[in-house]
């Protein structure tokens, strides 16, 4: 009775294995490894590729570890990725370094790698589909300089000063401002680690040591959000520029607490990898990197279909 | 003298409750190990490319951490404990190892030694813990996980402790002693060990007092009380072995990813715990086996790897494999209700 009951149980999960499960023969396929599938920004990059994948007409799959930190399984994933025998392969790199043996093997195997989001610390990946943090930041200085009448001074607070992220960001923000908008005065650059209370905290503290602050850039979104509660709680009245999205930024915004924010084309992100890929499986030859795009986003724009589309909570 | 006989009389039972055991756990074995057969076979014939040396040094290669830390966890789980830490405490020993090895430049048998003795050391307070002060083993280890999280975190200072200074300290885990003798099957060192610890954790729980004591604590922790055994410092030297057992998978992360990674582990347990369960250890305590635990580590990374060949949707491999744990366990409270 009990063998009975569990083959009945096998052959229905074999059954329902095997009608998800067969790739048809004829289309490349293309797996992609990010670095996470639940967060909205990786449903965002995964529909992106889905979208490019259906156009193009190739397999995808789309996959990632449950939390940023499981740098462990994510090299699984790129192993099981690998023994599929794929025509290519997307690859945002939790730790690059741990990820050279496999990437070295799918080199050898002439499978060509596209590095997106953060890019590989290696020569191996043909391109990397990134946001060009830079030139993104750049923009959030032009939109904070013209809302304070380009005089003045601000403050920039950033969530880490060791990611390539936090680094892009504060020097476009920075470099900005020193070059285009000279009566403006950056005061203070402090780090909060991405966490809305800490961040939060260094606002007040901003407000409270330069009382004749104009405007404040939260590099990301705990920084952005944890700049918003600070000047809420000060009761001051200040221009806010944010980064990313996320239910609270865009509450700030309809309200008019924040000016506005940068986001970037996760979308795109996702877009960029396959179509990418199949350039890459024609023999066409790829720039070393691409910028995916970001947008500047306010309140008279927020509900634009295009724009509403890569914002998320 | 009443004392003595009644503790001869719990030895005897416990070897009386080994034997009686051993027949519907070889059972257990035989019927986990043939969903472990019949997993390979589906998948063998589902993808041609599942069957591959390489597919299959890569399963083996994912199960040897988890499956060391369902080893640590099945001697607390015999006893009818349980340790929630066994994943940060992993992690915890990976980074101190860092320390030693990156931080201060020490040898690298010294931060081997550091890693398990670290392990040993913690294991032995989430016993104390326990044993002494009476906290329920839930809250104990569930306490030590997010200390040992967070202490992980300050010591690294958020960020990977790299070994790129110890030259040989990634070969404990990625280079290959059985590839020296046949070339053909480089399996990893980590797989090797894993086996090791396997025979050795066997060895220890079927033929040591300390493996006696295991099972006679998660039958009937009162009776081996009451018959003048010293159950507390028995408990806290098993929770003490299963936390030198995870700064044994602690060394093997972290070579392999040739760093100390202070935000992973957590999660890692419930994969053990897992393992261990579908190897047929009852989480009431009392039986089980290390092999058992082993094919339940294998019939975990089996399922994971073979669904991700099949290029089944991330969120329906969630669901299956939830769905293959009901079912193991199910089938096993069945072949209870039989025997």
């Amino acid at each position: 009775m009990l063998n009975r009951k569990l083959l009945a149980a096998a052959i229905g999960v074999g059954a329902l294995l095997a009608a998800t499960g067969f790739a048809r023969a004829d289309e490349a396929y293309i797996p992609l490894i990010s670095k996470g599938f639940q967060h909205q920004f990786w449903q965002a990059v995964k529909a992106g590729a889905e979208q490019a994948a259906k156009e193009q007409n190739v397999k995808i799959t789309f996959e990632g570890p449950e939390t940023e930190a499981m740098v462990d399984k994510q090299i699984d994933m790129l192993s099981a990725a690998l023994a599929k025998k794929p025509n290519a392969l997307g690859f945002a790199a939790l730790d690059s370094k741990a990820a050279i043996p496999l990437l070295k093997k799918a080199q050898s195997e002439k499978i060509p790698v596209i590095a997106f989001d953060s890019g590989v610390d290696s020569d191996i990946p043909l391109t990397t589909c990134a946001t060009d943090n830079l030139a993104a930041a750049a923009l959030a200085a032009d939109k904070l300089a013209a809302a304070i009448g380009d005089s003045g001074e601000v403050a920039v607070i950033v969530h880490d000063q060791t990611s390539r992220t936090g680094i892009d960001r504060r020097d476009g923000f920075v470099n900005e401002i020193k070059t285009k908008h000279p009566k403006i005065k950056i005061v203070d650059i402090q780090y909060g680690g991405g966490d809305h209370l800490k961040s939060a905290e260094i606002a007040k503290t901003m407000i409270q040591a330069h009382p004749n602050l104009k405007g404040i850039f939260g590099a990301n979104e705990g920084s952005a959000e944890g700049a918003a509660i600070g000047v809420k709680e000060s009761g001051k009245k200040l221009v806010l520029v944010g980064y990313d999205s996320g239910k609270e930024q865009k509450e700030d915004i309809n309200s008019g607490l924040m000016l506005g924010a940068i986001t970037q084309n996760p979308v795109g992100i996702g877009k960029c990898v396959v179509e990418s890929a199949v350039k890459a499986l024609k023999g066409e030859k790829l720039p070393k990197k691409v910028d995916t795009g970001f947008y500047w986003y306010d309140k008279s724009n927020m509900s634009d279909p295009k724009i509403a589309a890569v914002l998320y909570d | 003298m009443t004392m003595r006989s009644a503790a001869l009389a719990e030895g005897g039972r416990v070897s009386g409750f080994r034997a009686r055991v051993f027949g519907p756990t070889a059972l257990q074995k035989l019927l986990a190990f043939a969903s472990l057969i019949l997993l390979l076979a589906f998948f063998g014939f589902a993808s041609p490319a599942f069957l591959e040396i390489d597919n299959i040094l890569g399963i083996l290669q994912a199960t040897a951490v988890d499956g060391v830390l369902a080893i640590a966890s099945t001697f607390v789980i015999i006893t009818g404990g349980i340790d929630l830490s066994v994943g940060t405490l992993m992690t915890f020993t990976a980074v101190i190892c860092g320390v030693f090895l990156t931080y201060w430049h020490m040898p690298m048998a010294v931060g081997v030694v550091a890693a398990i003795a670290t392990g040993g050391i913690c294991g032995s307070i989430s016993g104390t813990l326990i044993a002494k002060m009476r906290i329920p083993p839930f809250i104990a280890t569930l306490g030590m996980m997010m200390l040992l999280k967070g202490l992980s975190l300050v010591i690294s200072a958020d960020k990977p402790i790299y070994f790129n200074d110890t030259e040989n300290f990634y070969m404990i885990s990625q280079d290959s002693l059985i590839g020296y003798v046949l070339p053909s099957v480089p399996v990893p060192n980590a797989v090797l060990i894993l086996f090791l610890l396997a025979i050795a954790g066997s060895i220890v729980l079927n033929r040591t007092a300390l493996g006696r004591y295991t099972f006679a604590l998660g039958s009937n922790e009162e009776a081996v009380r009451l018959s003048g055994v010293n159950v507390d410092r028995w408990k806290i030297a098993i929770y003490g072995l299963g936390g030198a057992i995870c700064g044994v998978a602690g060394l093997l992360i972290a070579s392999r990813l040739n760093s100390a990674q202070p935000a992973l582990g957590q999660g890692y347990e419930l994969e053990a715990i897992a393992a261990v369960v579908i190897g047929g250890t009852s989480l009431s305590g009392g039986s089980g086996t290390i092999l058992g635990t082993i094919i339940g580590a294998f019939i975990m990374s089996v399922l994971t790897n073979g669904l991700r060949i099949m290029s089944v949707a991330q969120e329906w491999q969630i669901v299956v494999t939830g769905l293959i744990i009901i079912l193991a366990v199910y089938a096993d409270i069945l072949r209870r209700k039989k025997a």
